[in-house]
């Protein structure tokens, strides 16, 4: 039997054997679908990828209200229309190291002040314009100048200077960061015709897809731009985003086939959609984490024994397990793991600790009156839930946990970063680097837990600087310890992406940085 | 004047009127709400210099009485303006989604409207025998449901298992006639569904009160059949509430399907609705609610006037 599975196997690979009559010879044979469905993708990957097909990705996360000027992505419906028709000059590989998509080299000078991107020529626009180093400017410019309301804005703030020159982009900085070419991997940073000045919201880029309809909310619909720089990206003839924010409705449109690839499946259902024989859930482990976050210049929080008292009063394990169904990993109240390169595995773990949570709380001297915990259905999923279980465990241990409810609708702008207390989540960057300047900096906007302390931000700047990556690595375990031991984050736990791919589809590749392979399924994937 | 054409002018100045009111009131309530468009689009992501440029580029620094006349000075003219978040026609996409919103009503109250007068009328024929009991329990049990069980339940079984239809109810301008009766089936059934016992047990109810009457004694005692006398005696006596509840119902199949959208993916107005007031897009939920408002006052100034019609003792008023 195993001769006449292999047989059929080349044939596939050979492309003489539809999956139609595989599966069918297969189920001859006695061999179950689910087993079929995986040699049949096996042998089809094995013969490269075929080209064409409509493909259709239902997505979480679009409202009609979104536009397609890549300034205002927010969620993940913009996020993958901008990988459809737009490139930025770099992107992060899976395996975390930089590859060049509108630039073709990217060089730091010694100290890591000065950066210079050697631009790919001849690359068209879906307009027929060709790009020029001018373009990457200005889109540069709108992204980072006193106008932009930009979503990069904070990323963009570190430049000093850039500059247009022939097939060269130059940045220069105004400290070394030796994360440069990350921080123009954003998916904000999409290369638009002029910079997008004109018309920022034209969905024109020089992305492997072109735009035909946008309905904002309903669906986005691209084709297949036939002058796309690189051949080997793009293998469909038709690229559909339908926005399905019902999570119900999503596994159902999947399940029948209707699209062939579905975002945030809810854990609780995960393991039994990855039953049904025509689909597979792929669960990637990401830097998103789910969090409560303290202020510690604001009481009673602005006391590191009562912030301790609190870190010790989660049980870690059994949020992962029941709030995250397993689809999870637990954290270590800070906001890098190991999906991060330069990250020290040697840092303990914090272990849930009743009695070391009551010794820091009698510590503490708290006087005993509530500490309002507040939280919101959206603050991330499963929050409310999540903070049920903490105030259990808290309780146990002696410490006043009170939980208030606040509404959805504006607890971005009414609690968090506002409120001394409440439960959020972060969505990750690509390096260490970009998280602690975003939120763990001193003087960083988003600084959530007002964690302002001089020795911590030193050491940034000082890693940023620093282009050894084995320095690095100490600065920046160092800075977890730290953060760990004093910040006002309690990280519990750090979420999966959770998807569902059709078997009809090849060359899916984990990739930590975003959900649906960092927005590349379309150029990657193609249809067995 | 003739009387009607009086009641009508009045009738549709306060109509007018009233529009203006609950667009003075929609706006009101919309700047109550905590948070601006500038904050609800940058979410998690706003910077204080990001917030203040958007704020500036959405003209959110001006006073709320400016903002609130400019629009209304815009809307006399026919001019909806555009979006505040998407910068896209708010007359265009809104007509998109009304079109939908109407062609999914319209259906729907083309099979449930004629459905729930039959039954109806077959209750009372049968009344208190099984036939009756049976429509009454069925059609109570569905209105009971929610509608978005109903939905799931339909999915699952109809879409997912049987694969007849598809779970969603996508529509768009490239696909022909039968393409889009298709994809809205499942949503039809379902707002048939959870309209109809309504409309059956009053016109149920109506035609019962009306059999008490001397006259239908008398048309019995004529020897006409019980059908005819409920169809040509009855029914037309009970009309005014029939027609009522009937445009009741009708106008909750336009602006209150916003969780039968939502299941099936319906890209209405309802949903349209809700990410706007979400995002706190100002203009658009004006626009939308303005709409709804109309429709609403419309549907119920035509069961006012069909009722007058149907009413000679209303139709010649001393």
């Amino acid at each position: 039997m195993n001769d006449q599975l292999n047989h059929m196997a080349s044939q596939v690979t050979a492309g003489k054997m539809t999956r139609r009559e595989f599966m069918g010879k297969a189920a001859a044979l006695g061999v179950s679908a689910a087993v079929a469905s995986t040699m049949f993708a096996d042998a089809a990957r094995a013969a490269g990828p075929k080209k064409g097909g409509d493909l259709k990705l239902g997505l979480q996360g679009g409202e009609s209200t979104n536009s397609l000027d890549p300034a205002t992505y927010a969620s993940s419906v913009p996020f993958q229309n901008g990988k459809q028709f737009g490139d930025q000059l770099v992107e992060v590989a899976p395996d975390g190291s930089i590859e060049p998509r509108l630039a073709e080299s990217v060089e730091g000078s010694a100290d890591a002040k000065v950066w210079t991107f050697k631009l790919r020529q001849g690359v068209e626009f879906h307009n027929g314009k060709t790009m020029t180093s001018e373009d990457v400017l200005k889109t540069m410019q709108r992204h980072s100048n006193e106008d932009s309301k930009s979503g990069a804005l904070g990323i963009m703030r570190g430049i000093e200077s850039m500059k247009a020159d022939g097939e060269y982009f130059h940045v220069t900085l105004n400290e070394p960061n030796a994360d440069l070419p990350y921080l123009m991997a954003d998916y904000h940073l999409i290369i638009q015709p002029d910079g997008g000045m004109d018309n920022p919201g034209a969905g024109i880029g020089t992305g492997p897809y072109k735009l035909e309809a946008d309905e904002p909310g309903v669906r986005h619909l691209f084709s297949k731009f036939e002058n796309h720089w690189n051949g080997d990206f793009g293998h469909f003839d038709s690229v559909e985003v339908v926005v399905i924010n019902d999570a119900t409705a999503r596994t159902a449109a999947l399940q029948s086939g209707q699209v062939h690839a579905i975002n945030r499946v809810e854990p609780k259902i995960a393991d039994l959609l990855g039953r049904a024989p025509n689909l597979t859930v792929h669960s990637t482990s990401g830097r998103g984490h789910y969090v409560f976050i303290m202020h510690c210049d604001t009481a009673p929080f602005d006391n590191n024994d009562l912030r301790m008292a609190l870190k010790y009063a989660i049980n870690r394990e059994e949020m992962v397990e029941k709030i995250l169904r397993g689809y999870g990993s637990i954290g270590n109240d800070m906001p890098i793991n190991a999906a991060y390169p330069l990250f020290d595995d040697t840092i303990p773990q914090r272990e849930f600790s009743i009695e070391k949570a009551a010794e820091y709380y009698k510590k503490s001297g708290h006087d005993g009156s509530p500490i309002i915990l507040r939280v919101a259905d959206g603050a991330f999923p499963g929050a409310v839930d999540a903070a049920a279980l903490f105030q259990q465990t808290a309780q146990q241990a002696g410490i006043p946990l009170e939980i208030k409810r606040e509404p959805n609708d504006g607890y971005w702008s009414e609690v968090w970063n506002v409120q001394p207390f409440c439960a959020s989540y972060w969505g990750g960057r690509p390096v260490q680097d970009q998280m602690y300047s975003t939120a763990y900096l001193s003087t960083a906007d988003w600084n959530d837990t007002r964690f302002k302390v001089k020795e911590f931000d030193d050491m940034l700047f000082a890693a940023r600087a620093e282009l050894d990556p084995a320095k690095r690595k100490e600065i920046y375990s160092k800075m977890g310890r730290m953060l760990r031991d004093q910040g006002g984050l309690i990280c519990p736990m750090f979420n999966d992406f959770i998807e569902g791919v059709s078997n009809q589809l090849a060359g899916w590749e984990s990739d930590s940085t975003q959900e649906m392979m960092n927005g590349n399924m379309s150029r990657k994937m193609w249809f067995a | 004047m003739h009387p009607i054409i009086k009641l009508v002018s009045q009738r549709l100045a306060l109509g007018i009127l009233l529009l203006f009111g609950a667009s003075a009131l929609i706006f009101g309530l919309t700047e109550a709400l905590p948070g601006d468009a500038a904050q609800a689009v940058l979410g998690q992501s706003a910077t204080p210099e990001a917030l203040a440029n958007l704020r500036e580029e959405m003209g959110l620094n001006r006073p709320a009485l400016t903002r609130y006349f400019e629009w209304l000075t815009g809307i006399v003219q026919g001019d909806m303006g555009t979006s505040l978040t998407n910068k896209l026609d708010i007359a265009e996409s809104v007509g998109n989604r009304l079109g939908n919103t109407l062609f999914l009503a319209f259906w729907a109250a083309l099979i449930s409207v004629p459905l729930a007068i039959f039954l109806g009328l077959v209750a009372v024929r049968y009344r208190n025998r099984w036939p009756d009991k049976l429509i009454s329990a069925v059609t109570l049990t569905t209105i009971s449901i929610p509608e978005f069980l109903i939905g799931y339940v339909l999915v699952y079984f109809i879409a997912v298992k049987l694969g007849w239809f598809s779970p969603l109810a996508m529509i768009n301008d490239s696909m022909s006639l039968g393409q889009k009766l298709s994809a809205i089936a499942l949503p039809v059934v379902v707002l048939t569904m959870v309209v109809l016992a309504h409309m059956m047990r009053m016109t149920r109810a109506a035609i019962l009160n009306v059999m008490q009457s001397a006259y239908v004694e008398t048309a019995e005692l004529k020897g006409l059949n019980n059908f005819k006398i409920i169809w040509r005696h009855a029914f037309p006596n009970a009309i005014a509430p029939i027609v009522n509840v009937v445009m009741l119902n009708l106008a909750y199949l336009v602006v209150g399907v916003v969780v039968v959208e939502v299941v099936f993916i319906y890209p209405g107005m309802g949903q349209y609705l809700v990410d706007h007031v979400t995002k706190r897009d100002v203009p658009v939920v004006l626009a939308c609610g303005v709409i709804f408002a109309a429709i609403y006052i419309g549907l119920n100034m035509v069961a006012d006037i069909v009722s007058i019609l149907a009413n000679p003792r209303l139709r010649h008023p001393k």
